[in-house]
């Protein structure tokens, strides 16, 4: 029985029968619990080694700009996952939002003083959030209220919200989100073609909200409630955890987090396409998934989703750079998402043994 | 024969079996003892092939056996009736009892017919009235523990593994079940039974085995031996000791409940409260002794707002709580801490001091954010005032054996600053030692002048801790005593004779 109070003296590590072990044990399981980075590390050499452009400082942050859209999404969905749900519908909110600043953009008619409005691009920026997170709202009034099971009810609004993109925007693409000077609209390719401080200012986001989650996940009692929630939910609920609250709000950032996403892609491209986003809420939950997150809720990291997402993002990017085939990389894709979690749930055994072993060798001692 | 041999296990880097010989012998029922976590179950596992042992082997009939699976096991002969009930709730009864070993007739398809006949004859033999057809969800779950007795005689072992059988039956139950358990003795059949009714478990064996902390400490015949010695191997120590010196001081009322009636959760035709009003107050402790059924955990959620009230109200100072959330009612100083840990109680993901803090996260915020240093005091504080016994605050709370696991659920109650304390079966699956510590902190806390309301199944405990006992049966009081005003039988009898007509 371990206690607090242990009173047995210290022993130096060399005296101990199967030091050596332990410490390749050690080694071992340092491995296996940052298989994430190592993984990115051995992607980034082994890219670079197979290709020029690959580690240069240009393609890097091209690259970076490229993972910004997924970790923004993935981000979002970690607290999803993390509460021990699902957010399937973020792929259509990225085409959503995309189609209402595109519609915003292009004059907003004010039918009562027979005007048309043309919003500010913050304005514009603002609205669609607010529409990103409206969405999760329904999502997670859907899952408390209604007590629909997460999977079904982001997959209806998968669904729902990718057929209001098309309503709103006719299923035709808005070009030209450029603005104009007489109008006071500019500036909305900021989002994806701009580079304060010299970094592109979708990599600037990613930083911004990766910061402000992991904040709340450790800080504030909602990123507490998040994992109680996950963990065991009537435990949580019985320790007073407004559970139904906490759940919404996952949702509603989740929501928030996909708009912001669209906004960055339809920036980058100036024109945004109702079709946006599709099946990218895979690519956020591969992403949630890689950085060590359990579906089943109650664990999972900020840095861990991060890494995810430059590993899925990194991986496709070099397989194009190095010309492999599209379907490759799909094979490969999946590849990497399986062997993720087999690594996963192969750490969380040897954890386990690695435990028991060391306590024989401790009682026999 | 089968035999343990200097068998170790560890989880989680403690051991849960310290090099323990044990031997079940044809023809006997040996009783095995000991607190929870002792490795009782850890023993009958590694017996009936669900664990391997990490060191030490297994031998059957002599010969060095080592179960590649439970099949494996039950294929020689070894059968086992768990502890958690390990039924498919969406299957049949008939279905459950042949899973996996299905009666095959001509052309490989399962025989229904010989299945169901064969089930109801084994139903029959344990004298119970269940229609073999029926889903084993919707019985009742002493039902599905006769159902699960009756998988493990439908295997005809040499060796029958008992964990807690009757955790779930009635008086009537138990004694058909011995009687089955004479009848396969007499035919030769090894029984190892384990039970927390200490009383009912001498009563069946002829042999008797103490685990204390994972050790063999004692064997000895049955008949040699009493109740007050096994304890005394369990703990080491006197039972007398277990319980707390607590003087009865009663102050203002802080709860109170009027004529509660509850509807039952799993049965919406059934009251499973039904008009109970009680009161405590401050510096009181007050005992609810209840069997299976009797309502004492619907009692317990609706004065929480776990479950809704269907009529009657609830008052907490004076003032009303009805219709308030559970977190309101935790903010105004009731709380429950529920009975089944695992499943109500504990976040297994998070560490012990994180599930310390849950209920009272709110309290460390400074300003904007959680002040670390505001939860690390807090957390020492309740490490140190429940006793738990964890290598530190960020140690996983799975570490934990279940006593300690009970105090950090009461410590996380605690912290939330209550007035009026529910503690649902606060010693269930707590060893004997950690069950002291709770009484005594429960104790403490009226000393402090908190009402403490529990619930309780056993005599003992409901005899020996409350100041004031209630004594529920179908969900009303049917009995009301200061503490030393009854006797066991009188208890037993008053319960009994009210829970019985269900």
């Amino acid at each position: 029985m371990s206690s607090t109070t242990s009173s047995a003296p210290p022993v130096p590590p060399a005296d101990r029968p199967g030091a050596a072990r332990a410490g390749r044990w050690k080694v071992l399981n340092l491995v296996l619990e940052l298989r994430a980075f190592i993984a990115l590390a051995v992607l980034i050499v082994v890219f670079g080694m197979l290709s020029d452009a690959f580690l240069t400082v240009p393609n890097l942050v091209t690259m970076t700009k490229h993972v910004a859209i997924n970790a923004v999404l993935a981000l979002g969905m970690l607290l999803v996952i993390l509460k021990g749900g699902i957010d399937l519908s973020v792929g259509s909110i990225i085409g959503l939002a995309g189609v209402i600043a595109g519609e915003l953009l292009g004059g907003m008619p004010l039918a009562l003083f027979g005007v048309v409005a043309y919003p500010p691009v913050w304005a514009v920026v603002v609205l669609c959030l607010a529409v990103g997170a409206a969405v999760g709202a329904v999502n997670g009034t859907l899952v408390t209220r209604f007590r629909v099971a997460p999977f079904i009810a982001t997959l209806g609004m998968l669904y729902v919200i990718r057929g209001l993109a098309l309503l709103i925007s006719d299923g035709s693409t808005y070009p030209n989100l450029g603005g104009s000077p007489d109008l006071g609209n500019t500036g909305f390719d900021f989002l994806g073609s701009g580079r304060p401080l010299g970094l592109p200012t979708a990599i600037w986001i990613m930083v911004m909200i990766a910061i402000a989650i992991t904040v709340m996940l450790r800080k504030a009692p909602i990123g507490r409630w998040l994992y109680a929630t996950g963990g065991n939910e009537r435990a949580a609920e019985l320790s007073g955890v407004p559970v139904a609250r906490v759940k919404v709000w996952a949702y509603v950032i989740s929501g928030a987090c996909a708009a912001m996403a669209g906004l960055i892609m339809a920036s980058e491209l100036t024109s945004a396409a109702p079709q946006a986003g599709e099946s990218y809420e895979l690519n956020a939950i591969a992403a949630v998934v890689i950085g060590g997150a359990a579906l089943s809720g109650g664990r999972g990291t900020v840095r861990g989703t991060l890494v995810g997402a430059f590993v899925i993002g990194f991986l496709a990017d070099g397989l194009v750079i190095l010309g492999v085939s599209t379907f490759w990389q799909i094979l490969i894709k999946g590849a990497v998402i399986i062997l993720a979690v087999v690594l996963d749930q192969s750490q969380q055994r040897f954890q386990r043994r690695r435990a028991a072993v060391s306590a024989v060798a401790a009682g026999t001692r | 024969m089968i035999e343990a041999r200097a068998v170790t296990k560890v989880f989680d880097g403690t051991r849960a079996l310290n090099e323990v010989d044990f031997r079940a012998t044809p023809g006997t029922v040996t009783a095995l003892f000991g607190e929870n976590g002792a490795g009782k179950s850890t023993l009958m596992k590694i017996l009936a092939g669900i664990e391997t042992p990490t060191a030490g082997r297994v031998e059957l009939d002599g010969e060095p056996v080592a179960f590649a699976s439970p099949r494996h096991a039950a294929d020689s002969g070894i059968a086992i009736i768990h502890q958690e009930l390990s039924l498919c709730p969406n299957l049949s009864v008939v279905d459950n009892l042949f899973l996996g070993r299905e009666l095959t007739g001509r052309g490989g398809g399962i025989d229904a017919k010989g299945q169901r006949e064969r089930a109801r004859a084994v139903l029959a033999r344990l004298e119970e009235d269940i229609d073999p057809d029926v889903l084993v969800g919707e019985l009742r779950l002493g039902q599905q523990q006769v159902v699960e007795i009756a998988r493990a005689l439908l295997q005809e072992a040499r060796v029958l593994i008992m964990d807690e059988p009757t955790s779930a039956l009635s008086a009537p139950e138990i004694e058909v079940l011995f009687r089955r358990i004479r009848e396969l003795t007499a035919e030769g059949v090894a029984v190892v039974y384990i039970s927390h009714h200490l009383d009912e478990a001498l009563e069946i064996a002829d042999e008797v085995a103490v685990l204390r902390d994972g050790n063999l400490v004692a064997t000895a015949h049955a008949r040699d031996v009493g109740l007050g010695w096994i304890v005394r191997q369990m703990v080491g120590r006197d039972q007398d000791e277990l319980f707390p010196d607590h003087a009865p001081r009663t102050g203002e009322e802080l709860l109170g409940v009027r004529d509660l009636m509850v509807v039952d959760p799993g049965d919406p035709e059934r009251l499973a409260v039904a008009g109970v009003s009680l009161t405590v107050g401050a510096g009181e402790l007050v005992g609810v002794f209840g069997l299976m059924g009797s309502g004492r955990t619907e009692l317990l959620e609706a004065i929480a707002g776990r479950i809704p009230v269907g009529h009657g109200t609830v008052h907490l100072r004076g003032e009303p709580v009805d219709g308030l959330r559970i977190r309101e009612r935790i903010s105004r100083g009731l709380v429950l801490v529920p009975e089944d840990r695992q499943y109500d109680g504990l976040v297994p993901t998070m560490s012990v001091g994180q599930n310390l803090t849950l209920a009272s996260v709110r309290s460390y915020v400074r300003r904007l954010w959680l002040s670390e240093r505001a939860e690390r005091g807090a957390v020492t504080r309740a490490i140190a005032d429940v006793t738990v016994k964890t290598p530190g605050p960020n140690a996983s709370i799975t570490a934990l054996s279940g006593g300690n696991q009970q105090k950090v659920v009461i410590g996380k109650a605690l912290l939330t600053a209550p007035r009026v304390l529910l503690l649902d079966e606060p010693s269930r699956g707590v060893d004997v030692g950690a069950k002291a510590d709770v009484f005594a902190l429960m104790a403490g806390q009226a000393e402090h002048g908190l009402g403490v309301l529990f619930t309780t199944s056993e005599a003992e405990e409901a005899l020996r801790v409350p100041d004031r006992l209630l004594v529920l049966a179908r969900g009303r009081l049917v009995g009301e005593f200061r503490r030393g005003e009854i006797t066991r039988e009188e208890l037993m009898r008053v319960a009994d004779e009210n829970g019985r007509t269900r």
